[in-house]
This record gives C-alpha cells, sequence and structure tokens, in this order.
C-alpha cells in the first residue's frame, strides 16, 4: 500500500459511532486499505503521525480549549479536513444543551465545576473551514465510501441537496405527513439516509440535519395539523440540527 | 535513596475516547491516574424537558459503539416508569439486537484495540500485513453482527425501529433464514476466536476485587435481571442506588462508581462469565472447557478471554433465538404519558458491563431527572486498583515494556470514555 492518500481520522466531542461507520467501509471493501496510507486513527492504531495529513476525517463538534487547538492544528496540517458526521456539522443531539446556560449544565452534572474546562459547542465550522461534509448520525457507509473511491479519483464527492422525500418516494411509501398526518422531518432534511425510517414504519427524525431550501415555517404548521403543541414542534426542531440557520428558528431562536 | 519514576501516558491509543495516563511511583508508594479528558456533554441535563418517547433516541448517541445498549436501558426504564410489559417477540428481537451489538464491540475490542499489542503491532493497519487471515476473520464477524444490527434496528449504530413497546418494523422470515446461516457458518470462526485468545500469555495480575453483572434465571443476562455479586450482593434494579455510590474524580470528567464501604469493583464479560456461567451455551461451554478455562477468574486480563467465550454464546444463543421468532406484526401501541409523575428504572448489561438508566417524568410525560451510570463509569476506579497492582509486580521491567504492560491492562478492560462521561 502507501501510495495513496494520506488519511487522518480524529474525534472531538462526539460518542464514535461515525468512526464505526467508517471502519464499516472496510467490512465490505476491504480492499480500499491497500489504496489509503492510514497515518492517524487513535482508536485503531497506536501508531500516529503528525502530518501532513491529504484528507483528515473531523468526528464531533469542539467544546472544549484543548479541542478548539486541535482543530486549528489539524486545519494547517490537512489538505482537505471533512466533517464527518452531524457533531462535526452542527453539534447534533448534544447541541440541545445550547438552551441551557453553561453553568446550569455543568452544575446538573457536577459537584465541583470549578474544575470543568467546557463552552458552548459548535461545528468545526465555526472555528475552521471545512472542505466537505459528511452528514448523518451516524453517516451511512455508503456515503462515506463514494467519498473515499472519488477521493481516490481526484474527483468531487456528490452531495444530495434533495430531502429524505425523495428517497421516501423512490421506495414508493404512502407519505406520512400529508396521508397519515405524522409529524415527519423528512421534507426539511438531508438525504442519505436512504429513507430507512419511513420505509420501516416510523417518521424521519432528521438525523442528517437540513437539506438546501428547507421551508421549515410551512413545516412547522404542518406539524400543528398533526396535533403537536408549541413545545412539541420546538422539540422535533431542536434535535439533531437545531444551531443551524434553516432550523434554528422553529427550534425555539438562538 | 528513592528513585521516583513516571509513565505518561498523554493520550491512550485503541480505545473508544479520549484519555490519558498519568502514574508515579517509587519504592514504596504509587500514584495512579486514569485521567479522562472526554468533555462532558452533559446528556443528563439536556434530557430534563424532552419527551418520554424520544429518551432512547437521545441516550443511543451516548456512544456510538454501544447505542443499542443504551438504547434498549433507556426503553427499558421508560417502559418500568409507564408500567408497560412488552411481548415476548419483542423481548426476544431486543435480545437478537443487543446479542448482535456485544459480538460487534467484542471482535472490535478483541482483534482491533487488543490483538496488536499481542502480535507485536501497533493497530490494524499494520496488523493487517503480518495477520491477513485473523483481519479478515474479525472482519467477516464484525460485518456479520452488524447485518443483523440493520435487519432488525434498521441500522447497527443508531438503529431506529425500536421504540417503546415494540418495533416499528418486525424482520421477514427470508431475511432471519439469511442471517441464521451465516451465523452457523460464524460459529467456526467464533470457536477460532476463543482458541487464538484462550493461547496467548498475559500477564499474572490476581485482581480480586468482588464483581458485578445482573443475571436472570433460564438465560444468560443481558437486557434484563437482578443484581448480583461475586460478594453475595443480590438487588433488583430499583434498588441500585442503595448499592453503588458514584463520586466526581477531580482529574477526570468520568465519575467514579464504588459499592458501599468505598470498594472498587469490576463489572463487564469477565463478571458475566464469571457470574453466568451456567447460563452459557453449550458450545461455548465446551470450548471453556478445550481451553482450560473455568470460573471463578480473577485477572483483569483473562477479560479478553471471556470476550470471546461470549462471542460464541451470543453466536449461539441468536441462533436459538431465531429459531424461536415468531414474527408476526406485533400490534404495537403507542404509549400514552404517565398521569402522574412517575420514576423507571433499568439495569442491563452493555457489551463493556452494567449500564444503568434512570428517568422521573411528570404527568405530561417529560423528563425532570436522569441518572445514567455506564459501564465504564463502574469501573474505571478498579483500572487505577488494577494498574497499581501491576506496578507494585512488574516495576523492575524496562520503562518502554512497563508502559505497553499498563495500556494493555487498560485496553483488557476495553473502556468506553465517551460513554463514561457522557
Amino acid at each position: 500500500m502507501t501510495a495513496g492518500p494520506k488519511m487522518a481520522v480524529f474525534k472531538l466531542t462526539g460518542c464514535a459511532g461515525c468512526q464505526m461507520e467508517l471502519l464499516r467501509v472496510f467490512d465490505d471493501f476491504e480492499e480500499l486499505l491497500d489504496k489509503l496510507e492510514v497515518c492517524y486513527f487513535k482508536m485503531a492504531a497506536s501508531e500516529c503521525s503528525p502530518g501532513p495529513y491529504d484528507v483528515s476525517f473531523v468526528e464531533g463538534s469542539v467544546s472544549t480549549p484543548r479541542e478548539l487547538r486541535e482543530v486549528k492544528t489539524i486545519r494547517e496540517r490537512s489538505k482537505t479536513v471533512v466533517a464527518f458526521g452531524d457533531c462535526a456539522i452542527a453539534g447534533c443531539i448534544p447541541s440541545i444543551r445550547d438552551w441551557l446556560s453553561q453553568r446550569a449544565a455543568e452544575e446538573k452534572v457536577y459537584r465541583n465545576v470549578s474544575v470543568i474546562d467546557s463552552f458552548r459547542l459548535r461545528g468545526i465550522g465555526e472555528y475552521i473551514k471545512a472542505d466537505f461534509e459528511i452528514p448523518g448520525c451516524p453517516p451511512d457507509k455508503a456515503l462515506i465510501t463514494g467519498f473515499l473511491v472519488k477521493r481516490l479519483q481526484n474527483m468531487r464527492a456528490y452531495h444530495r441537496p434533495h430531502s429524505v422525500c425523495i428517497e421516501c418516494k423512490l421506495n414508493e411509501n404512502t407519505c406520512l405527513l400529508t396521508s397519515l398526518k405524522e409529524p415527519c422531518m423528512g421534507p426539511a432534511t438531508r438525504a442519505g439516509c436512504g429513507a430507512i425510517c419511513p420505509s420501516g414504519g416510523r417518521v424521519c427524525e432528521g438525523c442528517y440535519g437540513p437539506m438546501n431550501d428547507t421551508n421549515s415555517r410551512h413545516l412547522a404548521e404542518a406539524f400543528q395539523e398533526c396535533g403537536l403543541d408549541d413545545a412539541a414542534i420546538v422539540r422535533k426542531f431542536r434535535k439533531y440540527a437545531g444551531l443551524t440557520e434553516e432550523l434554528s428558528r422553529e427550534a425555539g431562536g438562538k | 535513596m528513592k528513585e521516583r519514576r513516571s509513565i505518561k501516558v498523554d493520550y491512550l491509543a485503541r480505545v473508544e475516547g479520549q484519555g490519558a495516563l498519568d502514574i508515579t511511583f517509587d519504592a514504596d508508594a504509587c500514584d495512579v491516574k486514569l485521567k479522562i479528558f472526554e468533555p462532558p456533554r452533559f446528556f443528563e441535563a439536556f434530557l430534563e424537558g424532552r419527551s418520554y418517547e424520544e429518551v432512547h433516541e437521545l441516550t443511543s448517541r451516548i456512544c456510538g459503539i454501544c447505542p443499542v445498549a443504551h438504547q434498549i436501558t433507556s426503553l427499558r426504564a421508560v417502559e418500568n416508569a409507564l408500567g408497560l410489559e412488552v411481548s415476548r417477540q419483542t423481548r426476544n428481537l431486543r435480545k437478537l439486537l443487543a446479542l448482535s451489538a456485544i459480538i460487534n464491540s467484542h471482535v472490535l475490542s478483541l482483534y482491533v484495540l487488543s490483538a496488536p499489542d499481542y502480535f507485536g503491532k501497533g493497530g490494524l493497519f499494520s496488523l493487517r500485513k503480518k495477520q491477513p487471515q485473523l483481519v479478515k476473520r474479525a472482519l467477516k464477524l464484525k460485518k456479520l453482527s452488524n447485518e443483523i444490527g440493520d435487519v432488525i434496528g434498521g441500522r447497527a449504530v443508531h438503529p431506529v425501529y425500536a421504540v417503546l413497546n415494540g418495533f416499528t418494523r418486525i424482520p421477514t422470515r427470508d431475511q432471519i433464514a439469511g442471517l441464521k446461516a451465516r451465523l452457523q457458518d460464524a460459529q467456526k470462526d467464533a470457536l477460532e476466536t476463543v482458541r487464538l485468545f484462550g493461547r496467548l500469555e498475559y500477564p499474572e495480575l490476581s485482581g480480586g476485587t468482588e464483581q458485578l453483572a445482573i443475571s436472570k434465571k433460564g438465560e444468560y443476562a443481558i437486557n434484563e435481571g437482578m443484581m448480583r455479586s461475586t460478594g453475595g450482593l443480590l438487588a433488583p434494579e430499583a434498588e441500585y442506588r442503595q448499592h453503588v455510590k458514584e463520586d466526581q474524580i477531580p482529574y477526570s470528567y468520568a465519575k467514579g462508581s464504588v459499592l458501599s464501604g468505598s470498594r472498587t469493583f469490576l463489572v463487564g464479560p469477565l463478571a458475566r462469565v464469571n457470574i453466568n456461567f451456567g447460563s452459557l451455551s453449550d458450545g461455548a461451554k465446551k470450548i471453556a472447557s478445550e481451553i482450560g478455562f473455568a470460573p471463578p477468574r480473577h485477572n483483569p486480563f483473562d477479560s479478553l478471554i471471556a470476550r470471546a467465550l461470549e462471542v460464541a454464546h451470543s453466536i449461539d444463543e441468536s441462533i436459538g433465538l431465531m429459531d424461536g421468532l415468531p414474527l408476526r406484526e406485533d400490534a404495537t401501541t403507542r404509549p400514552h404519558p404517565p398521569k402522574e409523575a412517575r420514576t423507571g428504572f433499568a439495569l442491563t448489561e452493555a457489551p463493556r458491563g452494567m449500564l444503568y438508566h434512570s428517568f422521573r417524568f411528570d404527568r405530561a410525560g417529560l423528563v425532570t431527572y436522569a441518572d445514567i451510570v455506564p459501564p465504564t463509569a463502574h469501573n474505571v476506579r478498579n483500572i487505577e486498583k488494577d494498574l497499581r497492582e501491576l506496578i507494585g509486580r512488574y516495576r523492575d521491567l524496562p520503562r518502554a515494556k512497563l508502559k505497553l504492560m499498563c495500556e494493555m491492562l487498560v485496553r483488557a478492560y476495553d473502556p468506553c470514555i465517551s460513554c463514561s462521561v457522557h
């Protein structure tokens, strides 16, 4: 191997689920490991090089001074930085805490908060330029494989601009929102999962973050027609991507 | 003359999450700090105000390696608060999902995180060049367990079909038949895994602390059972907090747990195999006797063998569960919020050990209090205790070797650091 691009995988504030999904790529395509030179991947190897790297996957958000320094170093040492998964893009589920004060969150969990060195949680794009986003909680392994294969061919990976609705239609599902009046986040959510939730008998919760041209206000009105009260609508939008411009107003404002 | 020595690892590799090791010792004393600098996400704080129907979806995100354990534990804690009993099919599908996650997590821990140490390699990528067959076997088992998660849960990482009262989608007969055939084929890979980890040489440690796991008559307890210890403790899950106390560790974002009387304890595959050995599958018991493994074992390094035995058991039990599945659409009804404030508890076995969730709800079904204790928070004090024993025994080894041995011990616990902080 070793002729291929130098790849690095970093973990910031997150759950390691994106790294697990990345490792799944090699369950299916072990030979991809011959084409890549994995230079930094703490969870999978203790041989870690300080760079420079061709492609750096960054999982997780920035929420401590240490991570802020780390993410800036990653940027300096990487040609391409990938915001890998929802936490790196806009904070994902842990971003719900943004509607609590930092102090209140710390005091709920720790007796002595003076030793807690943590600040508001943000996606990496708040501090550095990310060249590409791979959305999802977690991103489906097909998206990751697609990105790697395109990168190996020196091509730009395909970014799905459309909503989950398109994938849902391709699966010939009955629309949960318009036909069954269930509060489905699909119309506002970026495609890529294959519409697994609506295809499996439940509403989309929005775990790939907002798509382009989201009409959140209209979707919130549709949720009212489904019988959701205002607080429940806020909870829907304040979940995977409440900090994004597209969803923040319906998520209770920021 | 006292010589003061230190061992420092700034960022532990081949464990999940961000942690460091800081040990200083001389002839008389040894100070061990497992410094977990994984940032807190304050799950217990932001869960307040969220709905009973989404708790399992949110807690799943505590951990990307054991999301299934967090989902099932939350579902059971909420169902406990609402007074719900789920169907046998739901229990069996949840067990299948949990077993697939155990196979996945254990195969990752054994082959990717721990094995490189025993083959003189730094990680998966270099190990692959030296031991291609070994890595192929690992990827095959990992792929199968992930695909069981895909079929039953919709996806293996952060599944979506498991909800309160049941599953939104039931797998088809053909899907189950396909997985069953592959599990039968994988039984030999599991036995090879046990033989491989059974013949590795591990450092001697006495360990010797009390071990805790849940236990249930008639099955290898994973999703439900009574809390049981090797020291004679036997208690229902609702009494967990009377026995296990948790406190902040000043140099770590993970809190540490002790049993009453400040005793550290061990949870995880070794505790489960020791406490519930009789409930292992016949195949797992047979291969245990072939490699000369008999409970109780106390050396924390034996956790690797216990993990391999659980891979074999989980495959056997999954095959049995698939035979007995009725696979009919359950009439899954969405439960109503409680009519009054209620509290629910659940204690389960995550791949890395005992996991506790408890939630209080108001009458609208919104969380008013959350209490979550993951396995690594249970183990963190015990890891430090075992590290002290290791330093005491092996202090004369060359520094690099001693440092590696300390890291190997931490990896034998397979800590899940993101979980431990949450």
